[in-house]
């Protein structure tokens, strides 16, 4: 029986959901963060999903490579390339020599939506491992009714 | 005439083993629902079980019970709305196949309970 392993995958899954959260609240955080140039201004952090097949040994490894369950992975966290702000703030303390501030690239709209996508499939994954607790449970009271 | 529990228990046994195993896969195609490129996989439990349950009706009673091999009938979803990173994986589909297949282990579970609490009766002789 492979319950464990439904454990393993919805775990996985919660995981990589936590990780897309924290970097939704940093790029959030950061949105109206300014800079003095270009290089030093925010850029947005983005998660890279990947799936992790797992091999099972069903019948003794032969041919068990077949049976993979699909955990998921964080590959990477790559910056976002999208072009930064620069806005003309002279009475900006942190102003570079002609009067630019550089503000970071983060898109709120984009940030709100993944963050929405984040908690559903977080709690999707948290409805997975109650049900399948509720599927063990009662596999252990078989033959007692 | 001895009793062999394994056949008395049918086919349900598998049924069951098969409902976990479609679970792990359903499981797994939820947690990747926002991987980009991740293709979404699925038994073909009618085909599986039917094989199967043609094994178990022409055995004679000295044979064992075959095993459950599931390999051959993983196959891929085929999505009802394609997105752009190529995940077939869509989040309502897996959900609802995972809410059916759980319910569908709750039966076979009650059906194995029937069966031994039958085979109970007919020890006791009551």
């Amino acid at each position: 029986m492979a319950f464990n392993s439904i454990y393993d995958i919805a775990g996985s899954a919660m995981r990589a959901q936590t990780v897309r959260l924290n970097t939704v609240a940093s790029n959030l955080a950061n949105a109206d963060s300014a800079a003095g140039s270009e290089a030093q201004a925010y850029r947005a952090i983005k998660p890279v999903f990947a799936t992790l097949y797992q091999s099972m040994d069903v019948d003794g490894g032969a041919s068990g490579a077949h049976l993979a369950s699909a955990n998921v992975r964080i590959a990477d966290l790559v910056q976002s390339d999208r072009t930064i702000e620069k806005r003309f703030e002279p009475g900006n303390p942190i102003a570079d020599g002609e009067g630019f501030v550089y503000y970071g690239n983060v898109n709120v709209v984009e940030e709100m939506a993944d963050m929405m996508s984040a908690s559903r499939t977080f709690q999707t994954a948290a409805d997975v491992i109650t049900r399948t607790n509720s599927m063990q449970q009662s596999l252990l009271r078989l033959g007692q009714a | 005439m001895g009793i062999s529990v394994d056949k008395a228990l049918g086919i349900h046994q598998y049924a069951l083993a098969m409902r976990v195993e479609r679970s792990r896969v359903i499981a797994g195609n939820l947690a990747n629902v926002d991987t980009p490129g991740y293709l979404a996989r699925d038994y073909d439990f009618k085909t599986a079980l039917r094989g199967l349950a043609s094994d178990i009706q022409g055995m004679s009673s000295q044979q064992r019970l075959p095993e459950l091999s599931l390999d051959s009938d993983l196959r891929y979803r085929v999505p009802m709305q394609p997105s752009e990173d190529g995940n077939t994986s869509e989040l309502g589909v897996e959900q609802t196949q995972f809410a059916s297949n759980a319910m569908d282990f709750e039966s076979s579970l009650t059906f194995l309970n029937m069966k031994l609490a039958g085979i109970k009766k007919a020890i006791e002789g009551q």
